[in-house]
């Protein structure tokens, strides 16, 4: 008799060996889908959007390529998810951890088809990943203690993010805007005080780092274009019509007059409002909402510079930098905490009038505007600097370095690959292949810039059996070349994550022998 | 058919619309009913035991979950037919109960269900299998009695209850650290529990989850995690000592709940109602201030005004924080949660030793701890993983974890696990079922084999000869007259499960057992299913 159905309409299962092939297979286009991004020499990728405007977006940038993907597999989502975080948690590395992980389940796919357990594998790639911790741990370079060599550490970490990025080509001008822009920062991880602001026109090197804040606003009419020694009262209060908030309070009047005299006593209201903000001392105002044209009026007779409509970023920010508080309400101004900065003036990027904060009180804000031919440009070199930004406050915390171009890789493979031959059992070929994987990213660097994989990585690793080796490769010249010499580094805390995470996510899909799709929801049929 | 004759002799319809539906009776019926029931049960059978595989499931939006766990894997599937609904309400109902155990009961139900079959068809009538399930189910019950062990543990010797939380945590993906989670959820149930009632309320332990870091940084807080930041960024990141006013009012103007106007028609109103407004928020903040309040913890928003001069007047405040999380607080914090401003007294602020913000990631993320409270008694674990899928999935191998820890406190028997307790009560109920006489004995033996399901897809799991394996270890332990022996899933080179401290709660077994009989019986008494036929 047959079996009844069991699960909905249009809802399947798969089993088995037929589960595992669609994961692995699902995992793997993936990674080689962002394969080629990897590495200096990886090419870019254009995103078109389904959306009105279809709008393009050309990046390198795994997660962002990612995310963009309109993704059916489930192991696939998988990938995606951890280049997400990946991107959350250290900011770069989004390709390195899917090619990684990707590698991983396709070493699997051969020891699943030699009939050995998925489980077993798992233990395996385990041992494997403690073990390259491990090597990676003994190898770490801290320069915490000596600030000179601790920010020349930083820079060349830097210049190696962005070296596979748009920017390469300035990128010792950017490495050191980004460097200067996390010490400022003095250890904490919030990138919400660098401000990034893009203008087009000009080309990337004019690009520059402000040490002060830049509001993208213009400055009202009448009022002064540049104040010395400025007091600056950031607030978030409505300056067009003060509404009565409680609730239900509506005007209703029988004639003309009385509808003058309420206006009378709004204008009034306003005006005390005004004169109470005035009262602080002040001579920079600075609203998040709109100010209407009465009180700006107001504050030009007084000679005050006004700026209304800053966004809630910017408002926060200008806090941040200035040293004041944002204010809503302006009873006791000996409490309220003023901003105060050196100069505040007008200046010009491209075509644009800009309000420039300068001598700010707190040094920990900064501004990075950025110049550029396109928007697209733009966009990805912000997002560029965004990895950078975010790898660097990510080192300034946890100060561990290594270097870069496939050495790591080189020397937990190397690792790996002795452990693999300490032991016993079947769990052996599994953490042999993991060795094998790791080999895979020099392969993958060398193969994007178009040079003799297999002769490079073999040199390579013969060189890595000599004791303190420094080799990795190095694409300019399409050799084997000393690292340290270089100057290219990476973050500990990067690789880690990479390897942790690809790890995790591997172990994840290998451990699934069934997958159970449900029936799609049904879209109501907008007409 | 459903036909029937009235006085005339005319036949008449009983069932509306017979035409229309798809009927199986008899036979027929329970056998399409049992092969449903087997169908579910084959799914889960690879998900049983350490070395048991995970199953993807794709929701209808297309989210991806990738779990072990058997409640879950049902609950996701959506299922269609009406048996394996039933098998689905099983798995559940073993969830709510005892929380772990929810693979182990379907297999155990489909075995039953399989065993069942060949009864039929040798002509066994469906009533009597399902008497002599029942009388088997009670022996089996009875001899998991006869076996189970006390085990003693205080506050201070957890060691025991850290072991059988491991055993359940073993079958997850979070294997690799399960001491730590084991530890951690024993803690956390010993921190909640009330030992004099031997009870112990859950809804104290809070597990959140946040997408980063690695499963080790999992770590139990004693205290409350919101996932909220101060209302204002310029307000402190810790506050020390805080007294805490818990407040379900907003800040903002009064809304009436009559409906009404105020009408403004003269300059003077609008004066009046101006100073009125001001010194609304003025009176809030100050009452708040008044009784000594340091953090103010509300449920809903602020008004800019309000936010302002909480900040001015050097009170944090956190606002839009849930209702659960708000009684959680509460609790922690020994407070009493205030629906009005004019209620606020200094008795009712909750207290806690440090309050801080702690910031994740290079995103914005962050979270307020509420630590060192005056009642310790609530706490939160907080779970760290690379995806959100394996967070998702250690929240719930964690709730299992901690269902287990509570039934141990409830009741501290165990019994051993690795299938041993299942092969001792397979050997009871085939040596007591020569004692009865009639048909049921067949089902009584049937019932044994059917116990013997569950070890035996432990070892197919494992990789060993599943039967070469069952047969060793249950003549092992006729032999040596030792209930303990189970398989050796992890390769450890023992059989016997007292040293490989594998264990399980001996309510959760027995939970089992009883569970898969009902269900099982229900199953056999059908005889006839009616279902609308496809339109």
């Amino acid at each position: 008799m047959a079996v009844e159905r069991i699960l909905k309409d249009e809802a399947s299962e798969e089993k088995g060996e037929r589960a595992r092939m669609a994961s692995f297979i699902g995992a793997m286009a993936i990674a080689d889908l962002v394969k080629t991004t990897l590495g200096p020499k990886g090419m870019d990728k254009i995103l078109q959007s389904t959306g009105r405007g279809r709008e393009v977006t050309v990046t390198n940038d795994g997660a962002t390529i990612l995310k963009s993907l309109h993704i059916d597999n489930p192991a696939a989502k998988v990938l995606v998810d951890i280049s997400k975080v990946q991107d959350d948690e250290v900011g770069d590395g989004t390709t390195s951890v899917v090619v990684l992980a990707g590698e991983l389940l396709r070493e699997a796919e051969k020891l699943v088809a030699a009939k050995i357990h998925p489980m077993t594998i798992i233990a395996g790639y385990r041992m494997a990943a403690e073990c390259a911790r491990n090597a990676l741990l003994q190898k770490v370079v801290d320069n915490k203690e000596d600030p000179e060599k601790f920010k020349s550490d930083l820079m060349k970490i830097a210049m190696t993010t962005l070296s596979s990025k748009i920017l390469s080509q300035d990128k010792e001008h950017f490495a050191k805007l980004a460097v200067d822009a996390v010490m400022r920062l003095k250890g904490s991880t919030n990138l919400e005080s660098i401000q990034i602001i893009k203008k087009p026109g000009g080309s990337l090197m004019d690009s520059f780092l402000d040490e002060g804040f830049i509001l993208d606003k213009k400055i009202g009419i009448g009022q002064p274009k540049r104040i010395e020694n400025a007091k600056i009262l950031v607030a978030n209060t409505a300056m067009d019509t003060d509404k009565v908030k409680i609730y239900g309070a509506r005007v209703r009047v029988d004639s003309m007059s009385k509808v003058a005299e309420i206006e009378g006593a709004e204008k009034e209201k306003m005006r005390e409002k005004v004169q109470k903000i005035i009262a602080h001392g002040i001579n920079c105002f600075v609203n998040r909402q709109l100010i209407y044209n009465f009180p700006e009026e107001l504050f030009a007779d007084a000679g005050i510079l006004a700026i209304e409509h800053a966004d809630f970023d910017g408002i926060e920010r200008l806090a941040l930098v200035t040293g004041g508080e944002i204010a809503s309400t302006f009873d006791n101004p000996e409490s309220v905490k003023l901003g105060h900065c050196k100069l505040i003036e007008e200046i010009m990027i491209g075509e644009d009038k800009l309000i420039h904060f300068s001598g700010v009180e707190l040094g920990q804000a900064c501004t990075i505007v950025l110049r550029g031919a396109s928007h697209h440009v733009l966009d990805e070199a912000e997002r560029s600097l965004h990895d950078a930004l975010c790898v660097l406050s990510q080192t300034v915390n946890d100060s561990r370095v290594l270097l870069g171009g496939g050495w790591p890789e080189m020397v937990m493979s190397k690792d790996v690959d002795e452990l693999a031959r300490k032991t016993p059992g079947k769990k052996s070929h599994a953490i042999e292949a993991f060795s094998r994987a790791l080999v895979a990213i020099p392969t993958i660097i060398s193969d994007n810039a178009g040079l003799d994989s297999a002769e490079l990585v073999a040199q390579l690793r013969a060189e890595h059996q000599k004791e303190g080796c420094t080799a990795g490769i190095d694409v300019i010249s399409g050799s084997v070349g000393d690292m340290a010499q270089r100057g290219i580094f990476e973050a500990f805390k990067v690789k880690q994550a990479v390897l942790l995470s690809a790890t995790e996510a591997a172990e994840m899909i290998l451990r699934v022998d069934e997958i159970i799709t449900c029936a799609p929801r049904r879209r109501e049929d907008r007409m | 058919m459903a036909l029937a004759f009235d006085e005339f002799g005319r036949p008449f319809i009983i069932i509306k619309e017979q035409e229309q539906k798809t009927r199986l009776r008899g036979l027929e019926a329970q056998k399409a009913n049992i092969s449903a029931g087997k169908a579910i049960a084959r799914i889960l059978k690879t998900s049983l035991g350490p070395k048991g595989m995970d199953k993807m499931l794709q929701s209808p939006d297309g989210d991806v979950t990738i779990t072990n766990d058997g409640a879950t894997i049902l609950e996701q599937m959506d299922v269609d037919n009406q048996i394996a609904k039933l098998m689905v309400e099983l798995s559940r109902s073993q969830d709510y109960e005892i929380g772990d155990g929810t693979t182990g009961v379907v297999v155990m139900a489909g075995a039953l269900l399989e065993q069942a079959e060949l009864l039929l068809e040798r002509g066994i009538h469906p009533i009597r299998i399902a008497e002599g399930y029942e009388m088997a189910s009670r022996i089996a019950f009875e001899h998991m009695e006869k076996i189970a062990q006390k085990f003693d543990y205080g506050v201070s010797n957890f060691e025991p209850l850290v072991q059988t939380c491991m055993t359940t945590l073993s079958s997850k993906i979070v294997n690799r650290c399960k001491r730590n989670l084991a530890e951690i959820a024993v803690k956390a149930v010993l921190a909640v529990a009330d030992l004099e009632r031997k009870d112990v309320n859950l809804d104290l332990i809070k597990v959140e989850g946040k997408v980063g870091g690695k499963l080790e940084d999992t770590e139990l807080i004693y205290g409350i995690l919101v996932d909220k930041d101060m209302s204002h960024p310029q307000m402190p990141k810790q506050i020390e000592d805080a007294k805490i006013a818990i407040l379900t009012c907003p800040f903002e103007p009064p809304k009436p709940k009559t409906k009404h106007k105020v009408d403004i028609d003269t300059v003077e109103k609008f004066q009046t109602l101006r100073q009125q407004e001001h010194k609304y928020f003025d009176d809030m903040v100050q009452q708040c201030k008044d009784v000594g309040a340091t953090l103010v913890i509300c449920q809903w928003g602020f008004d800019d005004e309000a936010n302002h001069l909480l900040m001015h007047r050097n009170l944090p405040a956190v606002r839009w924080v849930g209702g659960v999380e708000l009684e959680l607080i509460a609790i922690a914090t020994g407070g009493r949660i205030v629906p009005r401003f004019q209620e606020l007294t200094p008795e009712k602020l909750g207290k806690a030793g440090l309050v801080r913000e702690k910031a994740f990631g290079t995103t914005k993320d962050r979270m307020l701890y509420i630590e060192h409270c005056a009642n310790s008694r609530a706490v939160t674990i907080f779970i760290r993983g690379g995806n959100k899928m394996m967070i998702e999935e250690t929240k719930r191998s964690i709730h299992d974890a901690l269902c287990v820890a509570r039934n141990l406190i409830r009741n501290n028997r165990i019994v051993y696990g690795g299938g041993s307790a299942e092969i001792a009560c397979s050997i009871a109920v085939e040596a007591a079922a020569d004692r009865y006489p009639g048909v049921e004995q067949y089902a009584i033996r049937a019932f044994a084999d059917a116990l013997d399901a569950v070890p035996m897809a432990l070892a197919e799991n494992s990789g060993l000869q599943p039967i070469e394996t069952l047969s060793a270890v249950k003549s092992q332990q006729i032999k040596e007259n030792n209930p303990y022996c189970g398989i050796d899933c992890n390769d450890v080179g023992t059989n016997d499960m007292r040293e490989q401290n594998v264990f399980e709660t001996l309510i959760g077994k027995q939970q089992q057992l009883l569970l898969a009989t009902q269900v099982v019986k229900m199953i056999l008494k059908i005889d006839d299913v009616i279902s609308p036929s496809e339109y």
